[in-house]
């Protein structure tokens, strides 16, 4: 191996159980630390993304600065994998998809129980709401895909793996799951 | 009248009358489906058990064997082919695996595992489906209906009821009730009836017995469709 293959991580309307599942990888990390190096990801705290050999993205896009950040990834990225249910079918977050964005907006923030002065926030800082979650593939072009609940470490470890030793990627029965 | 046939090199005998599937089942050689269940008659909607026979792409489940036939079955094309029907069916429901009571026994789930689906990839539809839980001991969550009839043959065929039927054609099919208000509680169904134990979905679920298995002691979760066979024969066991 020459040199360290440089990988960014996002989590986009996520809920970071993906990238907990990275962690989970447990002492295996120390071995993969050898022949991986992080760039932009909540793991550094790097905001900006260079140039990178892989992007891993958790998690569906449900607002108008996870469309800049999943671009800015794929522009990036050589490998852009989608990472998890959300990354791949929206997920638990595009179970929103069944209402409208007013519908959503006024039971959380207007009609819900227990609100205090109700009003739907409305802040420049605040990225905008799309109608709808979409899974990654929706807004760029993906390479890969890891499917899970979130995936398993083994899951993961086997591709980043597999993908280091250049071999075909390949998963037993039980690291494939949709839940 | 008996014969035999061959199942990617594999000889298989059969009886005059079984259909590819039937004699592919008896001889324990798992071809991918949906919608057949052996206790019904088939019906060749789901496409996902298309072989090829001496060169021609058929439904097992509706072709008769007949002797010295070559079926191929697992090879990469036909894999291919039946991962694309995978990905459409995915898409154009609701299939949150997550949030699904069915994960982990469920057959569309099996079936996308065993062909090595990891994504469904095209644009999801997101269709707005209601679910109907006004019936006390069973929920119909339509999101996630996939049309294969099998609770439609089961209640005419063998509960004598007829409370399911299919409606629409196309994109518009959809899976209706026989009741005075449509809904399934006001319906002659019952928990007990053979429609309730059909679904290779999780389309139509007991309600009280969520998650009684945990997710990862689930029929599928350790092994693989093609080993462990239908999830509706499991539920016939399990009911006694």
């Amino acid at each position: 191996m020459a040199d360290k293959i440089r990988i960014a991580t996002a989590s986009l309307a996520g809920c970071f159980g993906c990238h907990m599942s990275l962690l989970d990888i447990d002492e295996r990390l120390i071995d993969l630390v050898a022949h991986i190096e992080f760039d932009r990801t909540p793991l550094t705290d790097i905001k900006q993304i260079g140039r990178c050999d892989v992007g891993l993205i958790e998690g569906g896009v449900c607002n108008a600065e996870n469309v800049e950040v999943l671009k800015a990834f794929r522009r990036h990225c050589n490998l852009l994998v989608a990472v998890g249910a959300c990354a791949i079918n929206g997920g638990i977050p595009a179970m929103r998809n069944q209402y409208s964005l007013t519908e959503c907006l006024e039971e959380a923030y207007l009609h819900g129980s227990g609100i205090d002065q109700p009003q739907i926030p409305s802040d420049p800082e605040l990225p905008l709401l799309l109608d709808q979650v979409h899974p990654i593939h929706d807004v760029v072009w993906i390479d890969y895909f890891l499917p899970g609940c979130p995936p398993s470490a083994d899951t993961i470890f086997t591709f980043l793996d597999e993908l280091l030793s250049g071999k075909p990627i390949r998963f037993a029965y039980r690291q494939i799951h949709y839940d | 009248m008996s014969g035999s046939f061959s199942i990617d090199g594999v000889t298989v005998p059969f009886e005059t009358g079984q259909s590819i599937m039937d004699a592919a089942l008896a001889a324990k050689i798992y071809i991918p489906h949906l919608c057949h269940n052996p206790e019904f008659q088939p019906h060749g909607s789901c496409r996902l058990c298309c072989v090829t026979a001496n060169g021609r792409t058929v439904a097992a489940c509706t072709t008769l064997a007949t002797d010295g036939l070559e079926v191929a079955n697992e090879t990469h094309e036909i894999t291919t082919r039946r991962r694309l029907l995978l990905k459409l069916l995915f898409v154009e429901g609701n299939h949150v695996c997550p949030a699904c009571e069915k994960s982990g026994a469920c057959q569309l789930q099996a079936v996308a595992y065993h062909c090595g689906m990891l994504a469904p990839e095209f644009v999801h539809f997101y269709p707005k489906r209601a679910v109907d839980a006004s019936h006390p001991e069973t929920i119909i969550d339509f999101n996630r209906c996939i049309l294969c009839e099998l609770c439609v043959r089961a209640s005419r065929d063998h509960d004598g009821k007829s409370v399911f039927n299919i409606s629409g054609r196309g994109i518009d099919a959809h899976l209706t009730i026989d009741s005075p208000s449509g809904r399934l509680g006001d319906s002659r169904f019952s928990a007990s009836d053979k429609a309730a134990r059909v679904c290779p979905v999780g389309a139509i679920l007991p309600k009280h017995r969520g998650y009684e298995i945990p997710i990862g002691r689930r029929l599928y979760d350790q092994e693989s469709i093609s080993q462990v066979g239908d999830v509706a024969s499991h539920r016939e066991q399990e009911d006694g």
